[in-house]
């Protein structure tokens, strides 16, 4: 790989510009380029970051000119979640599938510590289905339905002082994931001097807390300078509306009330213009490619490096991704059958404790046994002996009866015979 | 209330002409309109809401002072962890000659931190606090000179970017509901236009209906009043919750200097009553309500927590059988119960053990056998 750099080094350093004798004609290069993404149409997904009813569905409706079809979500809901659909518009001959990601339920919840959760772990998700896409073995990337988040509108309620907590902390979470434009919703709010000191102190806190927000680009001449001026008005002031108001003869987007017509597409009234010019005329296409230079191959980075891939070794030797795999599956082929090991010798170590209990269990059900039958034993012994007492006992018993009836019969005979004698 | 009087005649003529006796008392009202001048009133204000929704704009605008001057306010880093604070700001008032010591109950940081679970446990303490000192005053031995800092009124802000209430907003207004008179404001209403406007007023109802929620409610009318003012009533009602706007600042508008909002596409006039609620919420805080909001408090909250504070201290008793001083020091909100679940929990535990031993002199006997 080294060497292959240095040979393209020294070709760079040997190219000598030529100058073209004729036209040949490969500065129609871009406009080839040009055809083919536009037969193949353009891909574009807008995330909307803002509390319940503070405008994200009418802005989106105000800024691509049709009406989305959302409808209101309830302020109770438990837990942050995300809402996707996507939309095929076209505009002369170019052909845009747009994709808005709204937030249902966002600051509602009374404790909001984990609102930014759901919203990183579904930006998170796109970039890892695009990274899977990328390290199939079969891929199909110019078919492959772009769903990473390009541009994420923050909406900031228009409090007049300063930007939430919330507003704070998931700023910070997504700075490093998406390009993050805020802009300030419900703009008719304020008034002018307001304005302008609302927007400086919230850019004044991003700036404080480093977060990072997204920087329309000043390296291309063509658009560098009114990207500059427009760099100096964020955060833009919005307000969005898709009814019609007559003011002089034309019908123009407004907002009603009865002190005065605010009009969307009037400079003077709000930066909405700004915000179409910059989002969707100038800067789309930066968008994306930022998204993917940058925030995407962070994401990649980061992610193999946790699954454990570098680009060098431990000898500052770089090595490829197919060694690194190679590696890797033979540590965890390796792992699985130390695991196994493992497990085997637990069970028949867990086998021999029981049986060695069950042993124990059956010499003392043994003992017990034979102790019972000794008491038995004895027992019977002792009972033995007293029936044999009671016996002779009984024959005693019997003798000296029989002996005393002898007597008796004697004596009475003997008495008889007495009286007999008497009598005589 | 003074301002209703009917003036009645030093002498009253009876239906067929003859002049009765008078006696005299027709000049009490008069007696106490001069009594309460001398005494002066004094009105608590509470007010919440999330920071950045004009809550010192407003009150600034309705008591027509500056009371908010040096205010520091925090940046969003210092918010994150925010606990809620209390402060208090009393001004001293007079017009024609009466007096008005206003409190104002400020509660920076409700609302603001990313954890917001219980924030309003600093209000009702609070509350709960005034209540007990008063219940400890008025049932002390020098009664002279009671100061009466019981909150009378609680207005609250409700932010107008969403569809209606919100979780907070529902749970705040159950939690000070039998403490305080709630009154819930749609704030910096010039975000609405007209039909929004309705639009929320109309959901906001409906949802303190269904939640149950106990806002302030005004009184009927008598029915002997007159008509005028029983059409003002009932379009008072009607406009509930109020949407308000606030301003500190003094535009030009149609020839006259009034308090406003300048915009590039027209001015907000505060007191004009097709641009919002302000005058009505005005006239009904301090023109006309504002004795009934104090009444209400002193009749109704203050009655509950004393009641409660008293079976509380009776119970206590009883379970200590101790002859005390008629006042605790505290009023201890849940000790009982407490010591309840213990006892509870550790009876559960004893026949758990029991059962165990039971079982297990059962396998030995069974064993032996």
């Amino acid at each position: 790989m080294a060497s292959s750099d240095v040979a393209r080094q020294m070709v760079r350093k040997t190219a000598r510009p030529l100058a073209l004798s004729g036209h040949v004609g490969f500065d129609s290069l871009p406009d080839q380029l040009v055809n083919k993404s536009t037969n193949q149409g353009f891909c574009f997904n807008i995330l909307c970051i803002g509390e319940t009813g503070i405008g994200k569905s009418t802005l989106m409706d105000t800024l691509f000119n049709t009406n989305f079809e959302n409808f209101e979500s309830s302020h109770f809901e438990p837990k942050v979640k995300l809402r996707a659909q996507t939309y095929d518009l076209q505009e002369s001959n170019v052909r845009l599938k747009l994709t808005i990601v709204n937030t249902v339920g966002f600051g509602d919840q009374m404790n909001k510590q984990e609102s930014y959760q759901h919203i990183v772990d579904y930006i998170d998700t796109q970039f890892e289905s695009y990274l899977q896409e990328e390290l199939k073995i079969k891929r199909s990337l110019h078919n492959y339905h772009d769903s990473r988040i390009h541009a994420c509108l923050y909406f900031i309620a228009p409090s007049g002082h300063s930007l939430k907590s919330l507003d704070l902390v998931t700023m910070k979470k997504l700075d490093s994931k998406v390009n993050i434009i805020p802009v300030i919703a419900k703009a008719d709010t304020i008034s002018k001097s307001e304005l302008h000191k609302f927007k400086i102190k919230i850019m004044s806190e991003l700036v404080s807390n480093g977060v990072q927000i997204y920087q329309f680009p000043i390296d291309d001449e063509t658009v560098a300078q009114i990207n500059t001026i427009m760099n100096g008005h964020l955060p833009f002031a919005v307000v969005g509306s898709t009814e019609e108001v007559n003011v002089g003869n034309k019908m123009v987007k407004a907002r009603q009330y009865p002190w005065g017509v605010v009009q969307v597409e009037n400079e003077n009234h709000c930066d909405f213009v700004k915000l179409r010019e910059m989002l969707i005329c100038v800067n789309m296409e930066d968008l994306r490619e930022q998204t993917h230079t940058r925030h995407y191959e962070l994401y990649r980075r980061c992610k193999l490096e946790e699954m454990g891939f570098k680009d060098t070794d431990p000898e500052s030797k770089p090595v490829s991704l197919q060694q690194t795999y190679e590696a890797k599956r033979q540590e965890f082929v390796g792992e699985l059958q130390r695991r196994e090991e493992e497990m085997r010798q637990q069970f028949v170590q867990r086998v021999k404790e029981k049986e060695a209990e069950l042993k124990e269990a059956e010499r003392e059900l043994q003992s017990r046994f034979e102790q019972l039958k000794r008491l038995h034993m004895e027992e019977r012994n002792k009972l033995e002996e007293k029936r044999k007492t009671l016996e002779d006992d009984i024959s005693s018993f019997g003798k000296r009866k029989a002996a005393t009836e002898l007597l008796q019969a004697q004596s009475l005979n003997a008495n008889i015979k007495k009286d007999k004698d008497r009598k005589k | 209330m003074t301002t209703n009087i009917r003036h009645k005649g030093r002498t009253i003529k009876s239906e067929d002409g003859e002049e009765k006796e008078y006696v005299g008392f027709a000049t009490l009202p008069n007696q106490v309109h001069r009594k309460s001048v001398k005494k002066g009133f004094d009105f608590t204000l509470m007010v919440a809401g999330e920071s950045g929704l004009g809550k010192s704009t407003l009150l600034n605008s309705l008591f027509l002072t500056d009371l908010y001057k040096d205010r520091k306010l925090l940046n969003a880093e210092e918010r994150i962890n925010q606990t809620v604070e209390i402060t208090k700001h009393t001004v001293d008032i007079e017009e024609k000659g009466v007096k008005l010591k206003l409190t104002i109950v400020d509660t920076p940081g409700f609302g603001d931190a990313v954890n917001n679970t219980e924030c309003w446990k600093p209000l009702t303490d609070y509350i709960d606090q005034q209540f007990e000192q008063y219940f400890r005053d008025e049932s002390g031995l020098n009664r002279k000179n009671i100061q009466d800092n019981r909150v009378h009124c609680c207005l609250y802000f409700i932010p107008p970017f969403g569809h209606g209430l919100r979780p907070m907003d529902v749970q705040f207004m159950k939690a000070l509901q039998d403490k305080v008179n709630v009154v819930p404001l749609i704030s910096k209403a010039d975000c609405l236009t007209p039909t929004e406007m309705r639009r929320m007023k109309d959901r906001v109802r409906d949802e303190i209906e269904r939640f149950g929620i106990k806002v302030y409610q005004f009184p009927e009318c008598d029915s002997d009043e007159d008509e005028e003012f029983k059409q003002q009533d009932k379009e008072l009602k009607e406009s509930t919750p109020f949407a308000v706007i606030g301003s500190s600042t003094v535009v030009e508008a149609r020839g006259q200097r009034l308090r406003g909002r300048l915009y590039p596409w027209g001015i907000v006039e505060v007191e004009n009553q097709s641009h919002c609620d302000f005058v009505k919420l005005r006239n009904m805080l301090i023109r006309t309500h504002m004795h009934d909001l104090k009444d209400i408090t002193c009749d109704v909250h203050y009655e509950n927590y004393r009641a409660q504070c008293i079976q509380q201290m009776t119970s206590k008793l009883t379970q200590d059988n101790r002859v005390e001083s008629p006042i605790p020091i505290l009023p201890l909100s849940t000790p009982d119960v407490e010591t309840e679940k213990l006892i509870k929990m550790k009876d559960e535990e004893l026949r758990r053990m029991q059962e165990m031993l039971q079982k297990m002199q059962q396998q030995m006997h069974e064993q032996e056998l």
